[in-house]
């Protein structure tokens, strides 16, 4: 579905995931691409690597893009002037997703338009060079939230993005990590198998922006899951009711609380967060992000009735 | 072919622009609402909710999201349409250039008013003119009957497959959109047929040539909206540009085949009493009514008045203007817009252009009218007519522009 050749950087988890993502579909599928590394990187004309049939249009419309596209093909079928309407993926990054796209995320959302939108969060601005966004993590260097003599890179944690698409009551909505494919896999299947939106959010290793050897991608991803940093989940509604299931080392981890690592296993591999490390240990930073971290695993726990 | 069997109904610009949508019946409509376009999205409403339509109705959360879903939906093969006005198209500005460099013919009514600050409902022609440039045909209509008549030509004249290029069909805001008037409309069936179903034209994608949509059965791959660099990008600009010319041609023919079939005709300009005219009035939109009357009452009084309203103001008919204009002695450009700190209103900088470099043409002068929706009469254009006049016997230096109906 994805040429080989694509011209992202060695290591890039976002073309690792969109592979992955065309993998799982099993009907024709349309892509909607949002602006940004991916983007960009498989459309330099005159070649393309999409042997799906594709679409860009901005930065902050995929959303919005994908919803015309869906009320045409729905259009088209009712006329008859087409036989079936295709699975339709979005993908799009952090900026376009937790930032300038969310308003357009938000409304076509609400408005029930049946596509599996996958975020790759590779928590900042990679395409323009590495600068802060709504999915960088607290403490993260960027080129705009450098770590400073006085500031230590991003001041503000997350927004806890997939949980705030789950509020819209949408039928489905999971987290996922190249790490773990076979779930991934399976949570794409789910996603385009629901009638209506469905949300994926996958962690995506930068070794440009986060600063890691291109040969650790997988690695950086699996301790992002084993730290709990970014744990797996999925979850749907039911009578009114959020159904949240942990998945995967995820679920394994709640069951056998041993097996969480501490964050600094997932830290200490990354540039990014270097300046928590050297030349002298940060260790009130190191512990304000742990605490960031069990907070957020608790209230997973407890929305998973596991806590 | 043969001439039809029209009703009368008496509606609103704004309604009569949604009952010309609804007998179209474009697959995908995306819009949200904005004074004094409401209306539109309102009475469509209406049909989708009676069941009239087959359309597929969002009722989106921005003007943004509204072009981006009209883009979305004209790639994958099917017909779009949106309206909106002032605040709305400025928002949709960044949409504007990727739904006409994509060659997307989707349809769009444009109720023109003022933009802010202040912030201002009423017309004039500033929000159409910030989108000058961004690749779409601009139609300006004089009247509700010729908005109905304007958004049914719209789809062929975007859809040919000289143009693929999206078209804005102007109509300006409260002076048409709000005011009741007789219309003849066509019957469901004749308007079906003389728009049919939207022709899809081949491309040579990477996998051979193909409709140009993104293929549902995923077969007929192509990428749409991708990245180019200074080695490609230029060309598909100067495409561009050779479509908005070829644009002119099926701007007529179009008008002429709608003609033949209702009785009304229209192209690319109207002419007014242009024949033996020694001062002509020119200008956008409704106000050249008013312009008319003024003309006729002039000629009562013995100065030979006419009027060219400017209906193609993208792409612009420099030529057929021209050639309106030969023997006039003296022309008053009415601008409804302000360049600001440019050497003139918007209209005036293209009629100059007209006559850039021959050796004999009218006497020009700017009149900057109507801002925020500034009312102009039969006797402002008359004024302005005697001033043009007078300019012509006096002499005028470079490009004088003058302000009516505003405080000093």
């Amino acid at each position: 579905m994805l040429h080989e050749g694509v011209r992202t950087c060695s290591g890039c988890g976002a073309s690792l995931i969109a592979k992955l993502v065309l993998k799982a579909a099993r009907k024709p599928v349309v892509v909607v691409s949002a602006t940004g590394c991916l983007e960009v990187a498989t459309s330099i004309l005159p070649y393309t690597s999409w042997k799906v049939p594709w679409i860009h249009n901005a930065f902050e419309n995929a959303a919005a893009t994908a919803s015309g596209v869906e009320a045409a093909y729905k259009a088209l079928a009712k006329k008859g002037l087409i036989k079936e309407v295709p699975d339709i993926v979005v993908l799009a990054g952090d900026g376009g997703t937790y930032d300038i796209g969310f308003q357009s995320l938000s409304g076509a959302l609400e408005r029930g338009h049946d596509f599996l939108y996958v975020l790759y969060d590779n928590e900042a601005y990679m395409n323009t060079g590495i600068q802060r966004s709504g999915g960088t993590p607290r403490y993260a260097w960027t080129t705009t939230c450098p770590a400073g003599e006085v500031l230590k890179g991003k001041l503000e944690a997350k927004k806890p993005i997939a949980l705030i698409v789950a509020e819209h009551r949408i039928p489905y909505v999971a987290t996922a990590s190249p790490s773990e494919p076979h779930d991934l896999i399976r949570k794409v299947r789910r996603g385009l198998e629901v009638e209506g939106p469905a949300f994926l959010h996958v962690i995506c290793p930068c070794p440009r922006g986060w600063r890691f050897d291109p040969s650790l991608s997988v690695e950086v991803a699996r301790l992002a899951v084993k730290t709990c940093f970014f744990p797996l989940w999925e979850c749907r509604w039911e009578d009114d009711d959020m159904v949240l299931e942990l998945t995967g080392p995820s679920k394994l981890i709640a069951e056998v609380p041993e097996l969480k690592l501490p964050v600094e296993a997932y830290l200490a591999i990354q540039g990014r967060f270097a300046h928590l490390f050297r030349p002298k240990r940060m260790e009130p930073l190191i512990r304000q992000i742990q605490a960031d971290v069990d907070a957020n695993w608790k209230l997973l726990l407890r929305r998973a009735g596991m806590a | 072919m043969a001439r039809v069997e029209q009703r009368r109904i008496g509606m609103m610009g704004d309604e009569a622009v949604a009952y010309a949508i609804k007998q179209v019946e474009p697959d995908v409509v995306a819009a949200y609402p904005i004074t004094p376009q409401t209306i539109i999205v309102e009475r469509f409403s209406d049909y989708v909710a009676d069941g009239l339509v087959r359309t597929e109705f969002v009722a989106i959360e921005s003007e943004h999201s509204a072009l981006s879903a009209c883009v979305g939906a004209a790639a994958a093969g099917a017909r779009a349409f949106t309206a909106t006005a002032s605040q709305g198209l400025a928002l949709m500005w960044e949409i504007l250039y990727i739904a006409s460099s994509m060659r997307l013919p989707i349809v769009m009514v444009i109720v023109n008013r003022a933009l802010s600050a202040p912030i201002n409902i009423h017309c004039d022609h500033s929000d159409a003119m910030g989108a000058r440039d961004s690749g779409w045909i601009q139609l300006f209509c004089e009247n509700c009957q010729e908005a109905y008549d304007t958004a049914i030509q719209a789809w062929r004249i975007a859809e040919h497959p000289d143009v693929q290029l999206p078209v804005m069909v102007c109509l300006d805001g409260f002076v048409v959109s709000h005011t009741l008037e007789d219309i003849e409309v066509l019957p469901d069936e004749v308007v079906k047929e003389f728009v049919g179903e939207r022709p899809l034209v081949r491309v040579m994608g990477h996998e051979g040539e193909v409709p140009y949509r993104l293929d549902p059965t995923g077969r007929e791959p192509l990428s749409m909206g991708t990245f180019a660099m200074y080695d490609l990008y230029f060309e598909y600009k100067r495409q561009q540009e050779e479509a908005m010319r070829a644009a002119l041609k099926v701007i007529e023919e179009v008008g002429r085949e709608y003609g033949e079939l209702t009785g009304r005709y229209y192209g690319l300009i109207d002419q007014y009493k242009l024949e033996d005219a020694e001062v002509a009035i020119v200008g956008l939109g409704s106000s050249m009514g008013t312009a008319k009357d003024a003309a006729d009452e002039l000629r009562d009084e013995g100065i030979r008045a006419g009027v060219l309203r400017i209906r193609s103001f993208r792409p612009f008919p420099t030529e057929t203007v021209r050639e309106a204009l030969k023997g006039v002695k003296t022309v008053a450009v009415m601008d409804r817009a302000l360049s600001f700190g440019g050497p003139a209103g918007p209209l005036m900088m293209d009629m100059a252009t007209v006559f850039y470099g021959l050796k004999e043409g009218p006497t020009m002068l700017n009149y900057i009218y109507g801002l925020g929706g500034r009312d102009i009469s039969t006797d402002d254009f008359k004024a302005v007519a005697q001033d043009a006049l007078r300019a012509a016997e006096e002499g005028v230096e470079g490009l004088p522009v003058k302000f009516v109906g505003v405080r000093e």
